[in-house]
Protein backbone atom coordinates (compact mmCIF):
# COMPACT_ATOMS: atom_id res chain seq x y z
CA UNK A 1 0.00 0.00 0.00
CA UNK A 2 1.38 3.40 -0.85
CA UNK A 3 0.86 6.49 1.25
CA UNK A 4 -1.90 7.86 -0.94
CA UNK A 5 -3.99 4.72 -0.64
CA UNK A 6 -3.47 4.77 3.12
CA UNK A 7 -4.84 8.28 3.33
CA UNK A 8 -8.05 7.15 1.67
CA UNK A 9 -8.46 4.05 3.83
CA UNK A 10 -11.25 4.56 6.33
CA UNK A 11 -9.89 2.25 9.06
CA UNK A 12 -6.46 3.82 8.88
CA UNK A 13 -7.97 7.29 9.04
CA UNK A 14 -9.93 6.39 12.17
CA UNK A 15 -6.80 5.02 13.83
CA UNK A 16 -4.68 8.04 12.89
CA UNK A 17 -7.37 10.48 13.94
CA UNK A 18 -7.99 8.66 17.21
CA UNK A 19 -4.29 8.43 18.08
CA UNK A 20 -3.77 12.10 17.26
CA UNK A 21 -6.69 13.01 19.50
CA UNK A 22 -5.35 10.91 22.36
CA UNK A 23 -1.95 12.52 21.89
CA UNK A 24 -3.54 15.95 22.13
CA UNK A 25 -5.46 15.13 25.30
CA UNK A 26 -2.45 13.62 27.05
CA UNK A 27 -0.24 16.49 25.84
CA UNK A 28 -2.62 19.00 27.40
CA UNK A 29 -2.79 17.14 30.71
CA UNK A 30 0.93 16.43 30.69
CA UNK A 31 1.60 20.17 30.84
CA UNK A 32 0.30 20.30 34.39
CA UNK A 33 1.89 17.01 35.45
CA UNK A 34 5.32 18.14 34.27
CA UNK A 35 5.05 21.59 35.81
CA UNK A 36 3.90 20.10 39.13
CA UNK A 37 6.78 17.61 39.03
CA UNK A 38 4.36 14.72 39.28
CA UNK A 39 4.97 13.40 35.81
CA UNK A 40 5.43 9.85 36.99
CA UNK A 41 1.96 9.77 38.51
CA UNK A 42 0.68 8.93 35.02
CA UNK A 43 3.00 5.94 34.93
CA UNK A 44 1.66 4.74 38.27
CA UNK A 45 -1.97 5.23 37.37
CA UNK A 46 -1.65 3.49 34.02
CA UNK A 47 -0.06 0.40 35.60
CA UNK A 48 -2.66 0.47 38.35
CA UNK A 49 -5.46 0.43 35.78
CA UNK A 50 -4.72 -3.17 34.78
CA UNK A 51 -6.61 -4.91 37.64
CA UNK A 52 -9.60 -2.69 36.90
CA UNK A 53 -9.65 -3.78 33.27
CA UNK A 54 -9.33 -7.45 34.19
CA UNK A 55 -11.89 -7.22 37.01
CA UNK A 56 -14.41 -5.44 34.79
CA UNK A 57 -14.02 -8.21 32.25
CA UNK A 58 -14.36 -10.96 34.86
CA UNK A 59 -17.45 -9.39 36.38
CA UNK A 60 -19.34 -8.46 33.23
CA UNK A 61 -17.91 -10.91 30.73
CA UNK A 62 -17.95 -8.28 27.99
CA UNK A 63 -15.01 -6.73 26.22
CA UNK A 64 -16.90 -3.53 25.54
CA UNK A 65 -14.30 -0.79 25.83
CA UNK A 66 -16.62 1.49 27.81
CA UNK A 67 -17.05 -1.08 30.59
CA UNK A 68 -13.37 -1.97 30.69
CA UNK A 69 -12.35 1.67 30.82
CA UNK A 70 -14.77 2.29 33.66
CA UNK A 71 -13.09 -0.50 35.60
CA UNK A 72 -9.71 0.97 34.73
CA UNK A 73 -10.85 4.39 35.90
CA UNK A 74 -12.03 3.02 39.24
CA UNK A 75 -8.83 1.11 39.98
CA UNK A 76 -6.68 4.02 38.74
CA UNK A 77 -8.50 6.39 41.09
CA UNK A 78 -8.18 3.93 43.99
CA UNK A 79 -4.44 3.70 43.37
CA UNK A 80 -4.07 7.48 43.17
CA UNK A 81 -6.05 7.81 46.40
CA UNK A 82 -3.85 5.22 48.15
CA UNK A 83 -0.68 6.94 46.95
CA UNK A 84 -1.75 10.40 48.10
CA UNK A 85 -3.14 9.24 51.44
CA UNK A 86 -0.08 7.17 52.31
CA UNK A 87 2.18 10.15 51.53
CA UNK A 88 -0.03 12.45 53.59
CA UNK A 89 -0.49 10.21 56.60
CA UNK A 90 2.93 8.61 56.97
CA UNK A 91 6.56 9.41 56.34
CA UNK A 92 6.70 7.41 53.12
CA UNK A 93 7.90 9.56 50.23
CA UNK A 94 5.92 10.10 47.05
CA UNK A 95 8.24 8.04 44.83
CA UNK A 96 8.22 5.01 47.15
CA UNK A 97 4.45 5.10 47.59
CA UNK A 98 3.98 5.46 43.84
CA UNK A 99 6.29 2.58 42.92
CA UNK A 100 4.87 0.31 45.61
CA UNK A 101 1.20 0.90 44.88
CA UNK A 102 1.64 0.77 41.13
CA UNK A 103 3.64 -2.44 41.03
CA UNK A 104 1.42 -4.30 43.48
CA UNK A 105 -1.66 -3.20 41.54
CA UNK A 106 0.00 -4.43 38.37
CA UNK A 107 0.67 -7.73 40.16
CA UNK A 108 -3.01 -7.96 41.06
CA UNK A 109 -3.76 -7.23 37.40
CA UNK A 110 -1.66 -10.18 36.21
CA UNK A 111 -3.34 -12.39 38.80
CA UNK A 112 -6.78 -11.41 37.48
CA UNK A 113 -5.61 -11.82 33.88
CA UNK A 114 -4.58 -15.40 34.62
CA UNK A 115 -8.06 -15.90 36.12
CA UNK A 116 -9.57 -14.57 32.91
CA UNK A 117 -7.43 -16.90 30.84
CA UNK A 118 -9.00 -19.90 32.53
CA UNK A 119 -12.47 -18.99 31.32
CA UNK A 120 -13.74 -21.58 28.85
CA UNK A 121 -14.69 -19.21 26.03
CA UNK A 122 -11.94 -17.42 24.13
CA UNK A 123 -13.33 -13.94 24.63
CA UNK A 124 -10.46 -12.85 26.83
CA UNK A 125 -8.05 -12.88 23.87
CA UNK A 126 -7.87 -9.12 23.48
CA UNK A 127 -7.21 -8.25 27.11
CA UNK A 128 -3.48 -8.48 26.72
CA UNK A 129 -3.56 -5.60 24.29
CA UNK A 130 -4.08 -3.32 27.29
CA UNK A 131 -0.53 -4.00 28.38
CA UNK A 132 1.08 -2.87 25.14
CA UNK A 133 -1.84 -1.06 23.56
CA UNK A 134 -3.25 -1.69 20.18
CA UNK A 135 -4.11 1.42 18.28
CA UNK A 136 -4.52 -0.44 15.01
CA UNK A 137 -7.65 -2.14 16.34
CA UNK A 138 -9.29 1.16 17.22
CA UNK A 139 -12.88 1.46 16.06
CA UNK A 140 -15.06 4.49 15.47
CA UNK A 141 -16.72 3.88 18.85
CA UNK A 142 -13.38 4.04 20.63
CA UNK A 143 -12.60 7.29 18.84
CA UNK A 144 -15.99 8.60 19.94
CA UNK A 145 -15.22 7.78 23.60
CA UNK A 146 -11.97 9.69 23.18
CA UNK A 147 -13.74 12.69 21.67
CA UNK A 148 -16.27 12.84 24.51
CA UNK A 149 -13.70 12.40 27.30
CA UNK A 150 -11.23 14.73 25.60
CA UNK A 151 -13.94 17.38 25.18
CA UNK A 152 -14.92 17.07 28.83
CA UNK A 153 -11.28 17.36 29.95
CA UNK A 154 -10.74 20.42 27.77
CA UNK A 155 -13.93 22.05 29.07
CA UNK A 156 -12.94 21.54 32.72
CA UNK A 157 -9.41 22.84 32.09
CA UNK A 158 -10.71 25.96 30.32
CA UNK A 159 -13.32 26.58 33.00
CA UNK A 160 -10.80 26.36 35.86
CA UNK A 161 -7.89 27.83 33.86
CA UNK A 162 -7.15 30.73 36.21
CA UNK A 163 -7.33 28.60 39.35
CA UNK A 164 -5.22 25.82 37.85
CA UNK A 165 -2.62 28.33 36.69
CA UNK A 166 -2.17 29.89 40.12
CA UNK A 167 -2.23 26.49 41.79
CA UNK A 168 0.42 25.01 39.48
CA UNK A 169 2.91 27.85 39.89
CA UNK A 170 2.38 29.13 43.41
CA UNK A 171 0.41 27.04 45.80
CA UNK A 172 0.84 29.37 48.79
CA UNK A 173 -0.37 32.34 46.81
CA UNK A 174 -3.35 30.31 45.62
CA UNK A 175 -4.20 29.46 49.22
CA UNK A 176 -4.05 33.14 50.14
CA UNK A 177 -6.41 33.99 47.30
CA UNK A 178 -8.86 31.54 48.77
CA UNK A 179 -8.64 29.04 45.93
CA UNK A 180 -9.57 25.58 47.23
CA UNK A 181 -6.22 23.96 46.48
CA UNK A 182 -7.27 20.55 47.78
CA UNK A 183 -10.15 20.47 45.37
CA UNK A 184 -8.10 21.75 42.41
CA UNK A 185 -5.49 19.09 43.14
CA UNK A 186 -8.23 16.46 43.23
CA UNK A 187 -9.73 17.66 39.95
CA UNK A 188 -6.35 17.77 38.20
CA UNK A 189 -5.48 14.29 39.44
CA UNK A 190 -8.88 13.03 38.33
CA UNK A 191 -8.40 14.54 34.87
CA UNK A 192 -4.95 12.98 34.60
CA UNK A 193 -6.31 9.57 35.56
CA UNK A 194 -9.11 9.97 33.00
CA UNK A 195 -6.65 11.01 30.29
CA UNK A 196 -4.36 8.10 31.09
CA UNK A 197 -7.22 5.63 31.03
CA UNK A 198 -8.47 6.63 27.59
CA UNK A 199 -4.89 6.60 26.33
CA UNK A 200 -4.19 3.07 27.57
CA UNK A 201 -5.98 1.39 24.67
CA UNK A 202 -3.61 3.03 22.22
CA UNK A 203 -0.16 2.91 23.77
CA UNK A 204 -0.70 0.45 26.61
CA UNK A 205 -0.09 0.74 30.34
CA UNK A 206 3.68 0.54 30.18
CA UNK A 207 4.25 3.40 27.78
CA UNK A 208 1.41 5.72 28.72
CA UNK A 209 3.60 7.89 30.95
CA UNK A 210 5.69 8.96 27.96
CA UNK A 211 2.59 10.33 26.27
CA UNK A 212 2.04 12.65 29.22
CA UNK A 213 5.61 13.71 29.72
CA UNK A 214 7.37 13.88 26.35
CA UNK A 215 5.08 16.39 24.55
CA UNK A 216 4.94 18.66 27.60
CA UNK A 217 8.70 18.46 28.13
CA UNK A 218 9.20 19.39 24.48
CA UNK A 219 6.72 22.27 24.65
CA UNK A 220 8.33 23.67 27.80
CA UNK A 221 11.55 24.37 25.86
CA UNK A 222 9.91 26.66 23.32
CA UNK A 223 7.94 29.11 25.44
CA UNK A 224 7.42 30.67 28.85
CA UNK A 225 3.65 31.09 28.78
CA UNK A 226 1.32 28.48 30.25
CA UNK A 227 -1.36 28.70 27.56
CA UNK A 228 1.25 28.53 24.81
CA UNK A 229 2.92 25.56 26.48
CA UNK A 230 -0.40 23.74 26.84
CA UNK A 231 -1.31 24.41 23.20
CA UNK A 232 2.13 23.41 21.90
CA UNK A 233 2.13 20.31 24.07
CA UNK A 234 -1.26 19.27 22.70
CA UNK A 235 0.03 19.93 19.18
CA UNK A 236 3.19 17.86 19.76
CA UNK A 237 1.12 15.07 21.29
CA UNK A 238 -1.21 15.13 18.30
CA UNK A 239 1.63 15.08 15.80
CA UNK A 240 3.36 12.16 17.50
CA UNK A 241 0.09 10.26 17.80
CA UNK A 242 -0.63 10.65 14.09
CA UNK A 243 2.98 9.95 13.06
CA UNK A 244 3.19 6.80 15.18
CA UNK A 245 -0.15 5.50 13.92
CA UNK A 246 1.00 6.14 10.34
CA UNK A 247 4.23 4.28 10.88
CA UNK A 248 2.23 1.37 12.26
CA UNK A 249 -0.05 1.38 9.22
CA UNK A 250 2.82 1.70 6.71
CA UNK A 251 4.88 -1.16 8.06
CA UNK A 252 2.55 -3.81 9.52
CA UNK A 253 5.22 -5.36 11.73
CA UNK A 254 5.76 -2.21 13.74
CA UNK A 255 3.67 -1.90 16.92
CA UNK A 256 1.83 1.41 17.06
CA UNK A 257 2.23 2.26 20.76
CA UNK A 258 6.03 2.17 20.82
CA UNK A 259 6.27 4.12 17.54
CA UNK A 260 4.05 6.87 18.98
CA UNK A 261 6.30 7.00 22.03
CA UNK A 262 9.42 7.15 19.88
CA UNK A 263 7.94 10.01 17.83
CA UNK A 264 7.07 11.94 20.99
CA UNK A 265 10.49 11.31 22.57
CA UNK A 266 12.25 12.36 19.36
CA UNK A 267 10.35 15.65 19.50
CA UNK A 268 11.38 16.08 23.13
CA UNK A 269 15.06 15.37 22.44
CA UNK A 270 15.02 17.70 19.43
CA UNK A 271 13.50 20.46 21.56
CA UNK A 272 16.02 19.96 24.36
CA UNK A 273 18.85 20.34 21.87
CA UNK A 274 17.64 22.98 19.45
CA UNK A 275 15.03 25.14 21.16
CA UNK A 276 15.93 28.84 20.95
CA UNK A 277 16.86 30.58 24.25
CA UNK A 278 16.77 27.38 26.36
CA UNK A 279 18.19 24.61 24.20
CA UNK A 280 21.55 22.98 24.80
CA UNK A 281 23.06 24.20 21.52
CA UNK A 282 21.96 27.78 22.14
CA UNK A 283 23.65 27.71 25.53
CA UNK A 284 26.84 26.34 24.05
CA UNK A 285 26.72 29.20 21.53
CA UNK A 286 26.21 31.73 24.33
CA UNK A 287 29.13 30.35 26.30
CA UNK A 288 31.28 30.44 23.19
CA UNK A 289 30.34 34.09 22.58
CA UNK A 290 31.05 35.01 26.19
CA UNK A 291 34.48 33.38 26.01
CA UNK A 292 35.31 35.23 22.83
CA UNK A 293 34.30 38.50 24.44
CA UNK A 294 36.54 37.74 27.40
CA UNK A 295 39.41 36.92 25.09
CA UNK A 296 39.04 40.19 23.25
CA UNK A 297 39.07 42.05 26.59
CA UNK A 298 42.18 40.09 27.47
CA UNK A 299 43.93 41.34 24.31
CA UNK A 300 42.93 44.93 25.08
CA UNK A 301 44.75 44.88 28.38
CA UNK B 1 14.00 -31.53 45.47
CA UNK B 2 10.29 -31.05 45.01
CA UNK B 3 9.42 -28.55 42.26
CA UNK B 4 7.11 -26.60 44.57
CA UNK B 5 9.82 -26.15 47.19
CA UNK B 6 12.30 -25.13 44.51
CA UNK B 7 9.93 -22.46 43.21
CA UNK B 8 9.36 -21.14 46.73
CA UNK B 9 13.08 -21.07 47.32
CA UNK B 10 13.68 -19.15 44.08
CA UNK B 11 10.82 -16.78 44.87
CA UNK B 12 12.02 -16.05 48.39
CA UNK B 13 15.69 -15.68 47.41
CA UNK B 14 14.85 -13.42 44.47
CA UNK B 15 12.59 -11.19 46.52
CA UNK B 16 15.11 -10.94 49.36
CA UNK B 17 17.89 -10.14 46.88
CA UNK B 18 15.84 -7.37 45.30
CA UNK B 19 15.06 -5.82 48.68
CA UNK B 20 18.71 -4.95 49.36
CA UNK B 21 19.48 -2.56 46.49
CA UNK B 22 15.82 -1.53 46.74
CA UNK B 23 16.31 -0.33 50.33
CA UNK B 24 18.99 2.10 49.26
CA UNK B 25 16.93 3.29 46.29
CA UNK B 26 13.93 3.96 48.52
CA UNK B 27 16.08 5.78 51.08
CA UNK B 28 17.54 7.96 48.34
CA UNK B 29 14.09 8.73 46.92
CA UNK B 30 14.97 6.94 43.73
CA UNK B 31 12.22 4.30 43.76
CA UNK B 32 11.12 5.26 40.29
CA UNK B 33 14.67 4.63 39.11
CA UNK B 34 14.05 0.99 40.00
CA UNK B 35 10.99 1.09 37.75
CA UNK B 36 13.00 2.75 35.02
CA UNK B 37 15.90 0.26 35.20
CA UNK B 38 13.64 -2.76 35.21
CA UNK B 39 12.11 -1.56 31.95
CA UNK B 40 15.31 -0.60 30.17
CA UNK B 41 17.12 -3.87 30.86
CA UNK B 42 14.87 -5.21 28.12
CA UNK B 43 16.85 -3.14 25.60
CA UNK B 44 20.11 -4.45 27.04
CA UNK B 45 18.87 -8.01 26.75
CA UNK B 46 17.71 -7.50 23.17
CA UNK B 47 20.93 -5.81 22.03
CA UNK B 48 23.09 -8.43 23.74
CA UNK B 49 20.92 -11.11 22.18
CA UNK B 50 21.61 -9.72 18.70
CA UNK B 51 25.32 -9.94 19.38
CA UNK B 52 25.43 -13.38 20.99
CA UNK B 53 22.35 -15.01 19.44
CA UNK B 54 22.08 -17.13 22.53
CA UNK B 55 19.56 -16.52 25.31
CA UNK B 56 21.54 -18.38 27.98
CA UNK B 57 24.83 -16.64 27.29
CA UNK B 58 26.45 -14.87 30.26
CA UNK B 59 27.11 -11.89 27.98
CA UNK B 60 23.38 -11.38 27.90
CA UNK B 61 23.37 -10.78 31.63
CA UNK B 62 26.39 -8.49 31.41
CA UNK B 63 24.84 -6.50 28.57
CA UNK B 64 21.59 -6.19 30.43
CA UNK B 65 23.33 -5.25 33.68
CA UNK B 66 25.13 -2.41 31.89
CA UNK B 67 21.85 -0.85 30.79
CA UNK B 68 21.04 0.14 34.38
CA UNK B 69 23.94 2.57 34.77
CA UNK B 70 23.44 3.74 31.17
CA UNK B 71 19.80 4.59 31.91
CA UNK B 72 20.78 6.51 35.02
CA UNK B 73 23.56 8.27 33.12
CA UNK B 74 21.18 9.35 30.33
CA UNK B 75 18.64 10.59 32.88
CA UNK B 76 21.28 12.56 34.73
CA UNK B 77 22.53 13.98 31.44
CA UNK B 78 19.10 15.52 30.87
CA UNK B 79 18.75 16.66 34.48
CA UNK B 80 22.15 18.35 34.32
CA UNK B 81 21.00 20.63 31.49
CA UNK B 82 18.48 21.90 34.04
CA UNK B 83 15.86 22.02 31.33
CA UNK B 84 13.74 19.30 32.93
CA UNK B 85 13.14 18.05 36.44
CA UNK B 86 14.32 14.59 37.43
CA UNK B 87 10.92 12.92 37.25
CA UNK B 88 10.30 14.19 33.72
CA UNK B 89 13.75 13.09 32.61
CA UNK B 90 13.12 9.60 34.01
CA UNK B 91 9.74 9.54 32.32
CA UNK B 92 11.27 10.33 28.95
CA UNK B 93 14.31 8.06 29.03
CA UNK B 94 12.82 4.74 30.04
CA UNK B 95 9.74 4.66 27.78
CA UNK B 96 11.98 5.61 24.85
CA UNK B 97 14.49 2.81 25.49
CA UNK B 98 11.68 0.35 26.21
CA UNK B 99 9.87 1.28 22.98
CA UNK B 100 13.04 0.76 20.96
CA UNK B 101 13.41 -2.65 22.57
CA UNK B 102 9.79 -3.65 21.83
CA UNK B 103 10.12 -2.58 18.19
CA UNK B 104 13.41 -4.45 17.80
CA UNK B 105 11.86 -7.58 19.25
CA UNK B 106 8.76 -7.52 17.08
CA UNK B 107 10.76 -6.72 13.95
CA UNK B 108 13.79 -8.92 14.23
CA UNK B 109 13.56 -11.42 17.04
CA UNK B 110 10.01 -12.65 16.48
CA UNK B 111 11.10 -16.18 15.74
CA UNK B 112 13.54 -16.46 18.60
CA UNK B 113 12.49 -17.45 22.07
CA UNK B 114 12.36 -13.87 23.24
CA UNK B 115 9.09 -12.07 23.59
CA UNK B 116 7.99 -9.04 25.53
CA UNK B 117 5.51 -11.03 27.58
CA UNK B 118 8.12 -13.22 29.19
CA UNK B 119 10.22 -10.18 30.03
CA UNK B 120 7.39 -8.08 31.36
CA UNK B 121 5.51 -10.78 33.24
CA UNK B 122 7.97 -13.65 33.73
CA UNK B 123 7.02 -17.22 34.47
CA UNK B 124 8.14 -18.75 37.72
CA UNK B 125 6.30 -22.02 37.20
CA UNK B 126 8.78 -23.06 34.49
CA UNK B 127 11.87 -22.33 36.58
CA UNK B 128 12.35 -25.90 37.93
CA UNK B 129 12.62 -27.25 34.36
CA UNK B 130 15.90 -25.43 33.87
CA UNK B 131 18.34 -27.70 35.69
CA UNK B 132 21.86 -27.04 36.87
CA UNK B 133 24.00 -29.96 35.80
CA UNK B 134 27.60 -30.31 36.90
CA UNK B 135 29.67 -33.35 35.80
CA UNK B 136 26.50 -35.05 34.66
CA UNK B 137 24.75 -34.81 38.03
CA UNK B 138 21.61 -32.83 38.54
CA UNK B 139 22.17 -30.57 41.56
CA UNK B 140 18.93 -28.60 41.48
CA UNK B 141 17.24 -25.87 39.49
CA UNK B 142 19.43 -23.22 37.93
CA UNK B 143 17.18 -20.49 39.30
CA UNK B 144 18.00 -21.46 42.88
CA UNK B 145 21.71 -20.93 42.27
CA UNK B 146 21.17 -17.75 40.28
CA UNK B 147 18.88 -16.09 42.84
CA UNK B 148 20.92 -17.40 45.77
CA UNK B 149 24.14 -16.16 44.19
CA UNK B 150 22.67 -12.73 43.60
CA UNK B 151 21.42 -12.53 47.18
CA UNK B 152 24.85 -13.50 48.50
CA UNK B 153 26.55 -10.99 46.23
CA UNK B 154 24.17 -8.26 47.41
CA UNK B 155 24.77 -9.14 51.06
CA UNK B 156 28.54 -9.29 50.53
CA UNK B 157 28.70 -5.90 48.80
CA UNK B 158 26.42 -4.31 51.39
CA UNK B 159 28.55 -5.61 54.26
CA UNK B 160 31.78 -4.51 52.54
CA UNK B 161 30.56 -1.03 51.62
CA UNK B 162 28.04 -0.53 54.41
CA UNK B 163 29.67 2.66 55.71
CA UNK B 164 29.95 4.19 52.25
CA UNK B 165 26.40 3.29 51.23
CA UNK B 166 25.03 4.60 54.50
CA UNK B 167 26.72 7.97 54.38
CA UNK B 168 26.04 8.50 50.68
CA UNK B 169 22.38 7.61 51.16
CA UNK B 170 21.78 9.94 54.06
CA UNK B 171 24.11 12.83 53.37
CA UNK B 172 25.82 12.93 49.97
CA UNK B 173 27.40 16.32 50.68
CA UNK B 174 29.15 15.12 53.86
CA UNK B 175 30.15 11.97 51.96
CA UNK B 176 31.78 14.04 49.23
CA UNK B 177 33.56 16.23 51.80
CA UNK B 178 34.90 13.12 53.55
CA UNK B 179 36.29 11.81 50.31
CA UNK B 180 33.75 9.12 49.39
CA UNK B 181 32.71 9.65 45.82
CA UNK B 182 28.88 9.76 45.74
CA UNK B 183 29.02 9.32 41.95
CA UNK B 184 31.05 6.12 42.16
CA UNK B 185 28.86 4.63 44.89
CA UNK B 186 25.80 5.75 42.96
CA UNK B 187 26.80 3.98 39.78
CA UNK B 188 27.94 0.93 41.73
CA UNK B 189 24.52 0.74 43.34
CA UNK B 190 22.81 1.14 39.96
CA UNK B 191 24.91 -1.68 38.51
CA UNK B 192 23.94 -3.89 41.43
CA UNK B 193 20.28 -2.98 41.11
CA UNK B 194 20.28 -3.72 37.42
CA UNK B 195 22.22 -6.99 37.83
CA UNK B 196 19.70 -8.08 40.46
CA UNK B 197 16.83 -7.04 38.21
CA UNK B 198 18.25 -9.07 35.31
CA UNK B 199 18.59 -12.09 37.55
CA UNK B 200 15.04 -11.66 38.78
CA UNK B 201 13.22 -10.71 35.60
CA UNK B 202 13.31 -14.23 34.20
CA UNK B 203 11.46 -15.47 37.24
CA UNK B 204 9.06 -12.67 38.01
CA UNK B 205 9.08 -10.23 35.08
CA UNK B 206 10.32 -6.67 35.05
CA UNK B 207 7.30 -4.80 36.41
CA UNK B 208 7.09 -7.05 39.43
CA UNK B 209 10.80 -6.65 40.13
CA UNK B 210 9.83 -3.06 40.90
CA UNK B 211 7.41 -4.39 43.52
CA UNK B 212 10.15 -6.43 45.21
CA UNK B 213 12.61 -3.56 45.08
CA UNK B 214 10.34 -0.87 46.50
CA UNK B 215 7.46 -2.35 48.50
CA UNK B 216 9.37 -4.27 51.22
CA UNK B 217 11.79 -1.38 51.89
CA UNK B 218 8.91 1.12 51.89
CA UNK B 219 7.11 -1.02 54.47
CA UNK B 220 10.28 -1.44 56.53
CA UNK B 221 10.89 2.31 56.34
CA UNK B 222 7.64 2.81 58.23
CA UNK B 223 8.64 0.35 60.95
CA UNK B 224 12.19 1.30 61.87
CA UNK B 225 14.73 4.11 61.95
CA UNK B 226 17.78 1.88 61.85
CA UNK B 227 19.42 1.07 58.49
CA UNK B 228 20.52 -2.43 59.51
CA UNK B 229 17.06 -3.27 60.81
CA UNK B 230 15.55 -1.77 57.67
CA UNK B 231 17.63 -4.09 55.49
CA UNK B 232 16.78 -7.15 57.57
CA UNK B 233 13.05 -6.35 57.74
CA UNK B 234 12.90 -5.70 53.97
CA UNK B 235 14.60 -8.99 53.18
CA UNK B 236 12.26 -10.83 55.52
CA UNK B 237 9.17 -9.19 54.02
CA UNK B 238 10.48 -10.03 50.55
CA UNK B 239 11.13 -13.66 51.46
CA UNK B 240 7.78 -14.01 53.21
CA UNK B 241 5.97 -12.52 50.20
CA UNK B 242 7.72 -15.02 47.96
CA UNK B 243 6.54 -18.02 49.98
CA UNK B 244 3.05 -16.66 50.73
CA UNK B 245 2.66 -15.62 47.09
CA UNK B 246 3.52 -19.08 45.82
CA UNK B 247 1.05 -20.78 48.14
CA UNK B 248 -1.74 -18.32 47.37
CA UNK B 249 -1.11 -18.77 43.67
CA UNK B 250 -1.26 -22.55 44.00
CA UNK B 251 -4.47 -22.29 46.01
CA UNK B 252 -6.21 -20.08 43.46
CA UNK B 253 -4.36 -21.40 40.38
CA UNK B 254 -3.22 -17.97 39.19
CA UNK B 255 0.04 -16.15 38.34
CA UNK B 256 2.73 -16.77 40.98
CA UNK B 257 4.66 -13.56 40.37
CA UNK B 258 1.44 -11.55 40.48
CA UNK B 259 0.48 -13.02 43.85
CA UNK B 260 3.95 -12.30 45.22
CA UNK B 261 3.62 -8.66 44.19
CA UNK B 262 0.17 -8.44 45.76
CA UNK B 263 1.62 -9.79 49.03
CA UNK B 264 4.38 -7.17 49.06
CA UNK B 265 1.65 -4.56 48.58
CA UNK B 266 -0.37 -6.04 51.45
CA UNK B 267 2.71 -5.94 53.72
CA UNK B 268 3.14 -2.28 52.81
CA UNK B 269 -0.51 -1.53 53.59
CA UNK B 270 -0.21 -3.35 56.92
CA UNK B 271 2.90 -1.35 57.81
CA UNK B 272 1.12 1.83 56.77
CA UNK B 273 -1.94 1.13 58.91
CA UNK B 274 0.32 0.18 61.82
CA UNK B 275 2.28 3.41 61.56
CA UNK B 276 -0.89 5.52 61.37
CA UNK B 277 -2.38 3.77 64.43
CA UNK B 278 0.90 4.14 66.34
CA UNK B 279 1.04 7.81 65.50
CA UNK B 280 -2.53 8.34 66.70
CA UNK B 281 -1.82 6.46 69.92
CA UNK B 282 1.32 8.50 70.44
CA UNK B 283 -0.65 11.70 69.96
CA UNK B 284 -3.34 10.47 72.36
CA UNK B 285 -0.76 9.49 74.97
CA UNK B 286 0.75 12.97 74.87
CA UNK B 287 -2.63 14.57 75.63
Amino acid sequence: MNIFELLCDHTVLVVVFGSALLGMVSGLLGTFSVLRRQSLLGDGVSHAALPGVAAAFLLTGTKDSGTLLLGALLSGLTAAGLIFSSVKKSKVKFDAALATVMSSFFGLGTVLLTCAQKLPNATQAGLHSFIYGQASSMLERDALVTIICGGAILAVVLLLWKEIKVFVFDRDFALQLGIPCGRINLILSFLTVLGVIIGIQTVGVVLMSAMLIAPAAAARQWCDKLWLMAALSALFGGISGAAGAFAGALAPGIPTGPSIVIAASALAVFSLLFAPKRGVLYRIYLRHKAMKKEESYGCGN
Amino acid sequence: MDAGIEIQLIAALTAAGCAIPGSFLVLRRMSMTADSITHTILLGIVLAFFVTNDLSSPFLIIGAALTGPVTVWLTELIVKTRLLSEDSATGIVFPLLFSIAVILITRYAGSAHLDTDSVLLGELAFAPFDRMIIFGTDIGAKGVYLSGGLLLLNILLTVLFFKELKIVSFDPVIAAVMGFSPTLINYGLMTMASLTAVGAFEAVGSVLVTAFMTAPPAAAYLLTHDLKKLLIISCSIGGASGILGYNTAMLLDVSIAGCMAVWTGLFFMAAFVYSVVRKKRGAAAKC
